[in-house]
């Protein structure tokens, strides 16, 4: 398929979106302006943002505890994300979610998720809507490498294949479970394996490359709209910060030359060095794209920093839905 | 006794004179009657789960839909509970009204993560944008020889989680016009079918109707002592009344119909009349429903009571295999009698 430079520079502009964003929430969590868990995705945008361009506005997608890269991806907003995750009433999730609850259902973005492979269930229940409304939609779902272990995603790759779902699975394979290496917690090389075991094709994807992941993804959602059942993408990807927040526990799970190495490739820069060395961009306009990003970053922070937080009386709100059913 | 044969025949209309306010229903057949009727009429609503399909589902109360429906409307699941849940979920949000089977209520241990920490809070967690018009079917209640895995009443651990209802039909009537609130209800809903109840008939009409979830119902009214039975244990706590009836006790019988939410003002309101109050459930009694019904009434009609709440329910073993232990564990209709004497 032809990659377009207009595709080019809106792969770049995600990656860009979620880079800027996720060094920001850093920034404030490790200066205490956050409250909760952060899990960063830097380091893995070229999968969200390569994924999330190949998709249409509506297929769904189900996300993981590190998932605000996959809402910003899939075009979510600065404000209404940042607002959320300083627990603000203005946020996504009015303050009652947070970071591992971000959502945005307008954008068929079903939810990060505190609970390891628990989206994937949910994603075939969304995949079985498309297939019973016809609607050509196909669902995706973003999980870990960990993930895998999980009976959940065990039940949710059978189910998907026996009912021969639409549906992407996209392993982020980050090489850690938390803080414990793959090769300690699995006895496979290669994630795909486990699409093999049912019954459904896949493919390993350079997960710092979001042309790659892009090309690949466009290929797989071929297929599965055209009704040849789930498939699933193994993209080798690496999170540059640790499990929770930016840097180090005393943990030495991973050495500081292993990330060093990573950094790289770092996806960002695979990609700026293409458009440059390809002509699409220079390195000013390049500049000036980090720059109108950083830029509404920054209001966003604002943004949140000056909206309330909820009520008390918000406490009991949406526990349940009321009124006349629809 | 097979599951089967529980249902066997028992579950058919029966037919009397066209009658229609003395047309009886089978426990069971009222879920299938149900189920088409809704399915009849919304299309978003389709059933998901083991069995639920070719074979009915392995209690037949889903006998009948695959071959009217289809299969892409009564859909056989791999054994995967979680997967199931998931189902439900997903395409809930998604805008339709699925109904998925858990089989037998303990299976729901296997799900409990997508019940209770994405079922259950999805809505919340989100800010209020998601609806859940998911309805969990599922088999419970003890009595079948099923022993420990196959015979729990685990409605106390729902009702412990804000976002879930928990509806617990002890006839046909109410099991036509829950099941109907239930799957119309914009809220996951855990219906719990008793499996001893498969087969009794009791009048329930031909059209679709709703029995308000969080609604309960005054039984039999009297001036002596309210009893609360939960699901299964109407019958034996009926029993109960009429042969203390006899004694000079005037049982009033409440059933909850469903415990969460819980219509605790209609209980209150009937203890604040007797001045005693004996609960009874087939669930283990430590934990269960009757200790925060109890505590309620106690927070809310301390000055009414004449004795302490009293609560008939299960011990705290797992459920026995051998019918003779069996017998012994659930309650019935002699240990309500003498729980309720035990007050006076």
């Amino acid at each position: 398929m032809e990659i377009t430079d207009e595709i080019l520079i809106d792969l770049y502009k995600r990656m860009v979106r979620v880079r800027l964003f996720e060094e920001e929430a850093g920034r404030l969590a490790e200066s205490a302006r956050l409250p909760g868990f952060l899990h960063l995705y830097v380091g893995e945008e070229a999968v969200a943002s390569g994924v999330c361009a190949a998709l249409e506005n509506q297929d769904q997608i189900t996300s993981t505890h590190r998932g605000h890269g996959h809402l910003l991806a899939k075009g979510g907003d600065f404000n209404r994300m940042m607002a959320e995750l300083m627990g603000k009433s203005t946020g996504y999730c009015k303050g009652k979610g947070g970071s591992m609850h971000i959502c945005d259902l307008d954008l068929a973005m079903l939810g990060a998720n505190g609970i390891v492979g628990a989206g994937v269930p949910i994603s075939v229940g969304a995949a079985y809507a498309n297939k019973l409304k016809k609607n050509g939609l196909i669902s995706v779902a973003f999980f870990g490498d960990g993930a895998t272990n999980i009976g959940a995603f065990h039940e949710a790759a059978n189910m998907a294949a026996a009912l021969s779902l639409p549906m992407l699975f996209v392993c982020e394979n980050n090489e850690y479970a938390e803080y414990s290496p793959r090769n300690k917690t699995m006895a496979i090389t290669d994630v795909i394996e486990r699409a093999a075991a049912y019954g459904f094709p896949g493919a390993i994807v350079d997960g710092m490359d979001c042309v790659a992941v892009f090309e690949a993804t466009s290929l797989a959602i071929e297929k599965i709209r055209k009704g040849e059942g789930p498939m699933m993408l193994e993209c080798k990807t690496y999170r540059f910060y640790d499990h929770v927040g930016v840097k180090g526990t005393a943990s030495n799970y991973r050495t500081d030359e292993e990330v060093e190495e990573m950094r790289k490739r770092d996806p960002l820069l695979v990609h700026e060095t293409r458009l440059i060395d390809s002509e699409v961009m220079d390195a000013e306009s390049i500049q000036a794209i980090k720059d109108e990003v950083q830029k509404e970053v920054d209001m966003s922070v604002e943004f949140a920093e000056n909206s309330p937080s909820p009520e008390l009386e918000d406490m009991l709100v949406d526990v349940y839905t009321t009124g006349e059913s629809s | 006794m097979s599951p089967d044969n529980i249902f066997e025949g028992a579950g058919e209309v029966s037919s009397n004179g066209g009658n229609s306010s003395e047309r009886k229903l089978g426990y069971g057949a009222a879920v299938v009657e149900t189920m088409a009727q809704i399915m009849r009429e919304d299309e978003s609503v389709f059933v998901a789960g083991e069995d639920v399909g070719a074979h009915g589902g392995v209690f037949g109360y889903f006998r009948g839909l695959q071959p009217e429906f289809g299969e892409d409307r009564v859909v056989d699941t791999p054994i995967a509970e979680q997967a199931i849940i998931g189902l439900g979920i997903g395409s809930a949000v998604q805008g339709l009204r699925p109904v998925v089977d858990l089989m037998f209520m303990d299976f729901i241990c296997v799900a409990m993560d997508q019940i209770v920490n994405q079922a259950a809070k999805l809505k919340y967690m989100f800010g209020g944008g998601a609806k859940l018009p998911l309805t969990i079917t599922t088999a419970g209640g003890a009595g079948l020889s099923a022993a420990a895995q196959h015979s729990q009443s685990l409605e106390a651990m729902l009702c412990h989680v804000p976002g879930l209802k928990v509806v617990m039909p002890s006839d046909a009537y109410e099991v036509k016009g829950l099941l109907t609130s239930c799957v119309r209800e914009d809220n996951p809903t855990v219906f719990i079918i008793n499996k001893r109840k498969l087969g009794d008939t009791c009048h329930v009409p031909e059209e679709l109707f709703e029995i308000p979830l969080g609604e309960g119902h005054v039984v039999r009214e009297g001036n002596d002592v309210t009893v609360v039975a939960i699901g299964r244990m109407v019958d034996e706590a009926k029993g109960a009344a009429e042969k203390l009836s006899n004694e000079g006790i005037d049982c009033e019988l409440i059933n909850p119909r469903t415990v969460q939410p819980l219509d605790i003002d209609l209980i209150v309101e009937s203890v604040s009349k007797t001045g005693h109050l004996v609960i009874v459930h087939e669930a283990v009694r430590f934990g269960g429903i009757g200790a925060e019904i109890a505590a309620q009434v106690q927070e809310q009609a301390f000055d009414y009571l004449d004795a302490p709440v009293g609560r008939v329910a299960a011990p705290f073993s797992p459920i026995p295999f051998s019918p003779a232990l069996e017998k012994q564990y659930i309650p019935d209709a002699e240990r309500i009698v003498a729980g309720i004497k035990n007050l006076f």
